[in-house]
């Protein structure tokens, strides 16, 4: 698959004529790229700005050549907090979108019912979010998200709010999705071993204003057992440095 | 409970197999679901006649003996002498003819405010310029107390019937669009940003975030436009009305009927529980998500 590059030239962006990001860089289609960067430096604005949430003040955003302007319907997110609507059950959130496409009666139902079940709530059709816990929730988020059908998907600490149990199982669940579905990843977390299990490409952020302060291109990326390699823990353990040693805000 | 009992022996004589399981089942039922139930039920049933049947006796006490102790109960109507004016009430066909009135007036004026209200607070929550054009408009009105208005809509209508649903609708409007704002404004983000990432228009938006959300909010404010409604539109029939139960009841204190008084304000009682209940009951079914309704 071609689609899904990611091109973001100079992009300032930032709050009341304040700047809080400038960055430079470039995505391949299906890369998995984590941000990673002391809390508070703007990492969720670059995500918001490519869902088209935010408008830049300078340079330019682009998905395949075309810009990131308005409802950027390409570039779909999943949030932290509880982005479901709990009035609506789980199957009802992911024919949310769905519906917007224009899809309607018993196709709805199946496309709906078959995202749930790639996610493994194919039990859970019927339940509100109310009824269903942390993990579960974020799993419809994901089903909901992936029937947006994204060439980017844009994942702000998604797995942030899940104790570390689930957060696995939710880690190797994207992992499991991307290999089937193998859209660009942008993915924001403050969990180093997150960043280093999924990425790709870690893109080190600098104190706001952010900027790209570093790159770490992991040559053998998504192996588990790397983590008891020396290497791994070297590279860690840099982060770690970088991450802590920067003036706090 | 009788058809329950009487079940078994109708089915007994087509199959004893049947008869005998179902028979099982039942007698289960009614030594282990049934007083369960009723015990969990019978406060909910029960605790609310105290309050009742102590006002009722001591009414009885207090003008059957004809106190007077800085307040004067000796002219007051007795309980015994309200249920027969209530009873005759009942039997008259005036009695439907005022409720109906009151009833009409109530539900159309309510259902304007619903309608108007909601519509404004959504324009005023969702779009700034109107926030800025309205919001103080709204201020400034809100405070006037609709029964306030009773010498303006006189001259301004052409007829009373017509001044007191105005009446009532200024009164429910208030509570309804401000409410409405209130829930707009405390909706959480997220829902909004989540369902304009995955593509949706403005109206989607509207109709399928921003107003389901705001909904439990909204609901608070109808239940409280449907009080105030009451309490103006009876007032208002006091002044100027030619039929309803304000008018009924304000009618029989001129004719110094007192236990007819007191059956006017029953009525208005038992007929403002039952809209509240009403709106209470939709409100619930429609923000069944809440997670305090879900258990």
């Amino acid at each position: 698959m071609s689609s899904g590059a990611v091109n973001l030239h100079e992009l300032q962006l930032g709050f009341d004529g304040v700047v809080a990001a400038n960055i430079t860089l470039t995505i391949k289609p299906s890369e998995i790229v984590v941000f990673l960067g002391p809390s508070g430096c703007g990492k969720s604005t670059i995500l918001r700005a490519l869902a088209g949430l935010l408008a830049p003040m300078g340079g330019s955003a682009t998905v395949d050549g075309a810009p990131v302007t308005g409802n950027a319907a390409q570039c779909a997110m999943v949030f932290q907090e509880d982005a479901l609507f709990p009035w609506r059950s789980a199957l009802k959130n992911v024919q949310f979108p769905l519906k917007l496409r224009g899809m309607r009666g018993k196709e709805l139902t199946k496309a709906a019912t078959a995202r749930l079940e790639q996610v493994g709530l194919g039990a859970y059709l019927h339940h509100l979010p109310s009824q269903l816990s942390g993990g579960m929730r974020q799993r419809v988020q994901l089903a909901r998200t992936l029937a947006c059908e994204p060439q980017v998907m844009l994942m702000d600490e998604p797995f942030g709010a899940l104790d570390a149990q689930t957060r696995l199982q939710m880690q190797q669940l994207l992992m499991s999705v991307w290999a089937t579905q193998q859209m660009t990843l942008l993915f924001v977390t403050h969990d180093v071993d997150e960043a280093l299990l999924l990425a790709d490409r870690i893109v080190l952020l600098s104190h706001r204003p952010a900027t790209v302060a570093e790159i770490i291109t992991i040559e053998q990326p998504r192996m588990p057992e790397a983590q008891f390699e020396e290497s791994y823990q070297r590279r860690r353990r840099a982060i770690l440095d970088f991450l802590g040693h920067r003036p706090a805000a | 409970m009788t058809e329950l009992m009487t079940r078994p022996t109708f089915v007994a004589p087509r199959s004893w197999s049947l008869a005998s399981r179902s028979g099982k089942t039942l007698s289960r039922n009614i030594t282990d679901v049934v007083p369960a139930s009723m015990a969990r039920r019978a406060p909910a049933l029960l605790l609310p006649l105290i309050p009742v049947t102590a006002f009722v006796v001591l009414w009885y006490l207090l003008t059957a003996h004809n106190v007077v102790a800085w307040l004067r109960f000796n002219r007051m109507p007795s309980p015994a002498s309200v249920l027969h004016t209530l009873l005759v009430r009942v039997g008259s066909g005036g009695y439907y003819d005022d409720m109906l009135a009151s009833l009409q007036r109530i539900l159309l004026g309510f259902g304007l405010a619903a309608v108007v209200g909601i519509a404004l607070g959504v324009l005023v929550g969702r779009s700034a310029i109107a926030r800025m054009t309205l919001r103080p408009f709204v201020e400034l009105i809100r405070p006037i107390p609709a029964i306030a208005l009773v010498p303006l809509t006189i001259l301004l209508f052409p007829s009373s019937e017509q001044g007191i649903v105005f009446i009532t609708f200024f009164a429910a409007f208030f509570p309804v669009v401000v409410s409405t704002i209130h829930a707009m404004e405390s909706m959480p983000k997220v829902w909004e940003d989540a369902a304009r990432t995955m593509g949706a228009g403005r109206m989607s938006l509207l109709f399928h975030v921003v107003i389901p959300g705001a909904l439990p909010g909204i609901f608070a404010g109808l239940s409280v436009a449907m009080g105030v409604a009451w309490i103006c539109v009876v007032s208002a029939e006091m002044i100027s009305g030619q039929f309803g139960i304000g008018y009924y009841t304000w009618q029989a204190y001129g004719l110094l009927d007192y236990a007819g008084v007191v059956v006017g304000m029953i009525s208005i009682g038992a007929l403002g529980l039952t809209t509240a209940w009403l709106v209470e009951r939709v409100g619930r079914r429609v923000n069944r998500w809440l997670p305090r309704s879900a258990q």
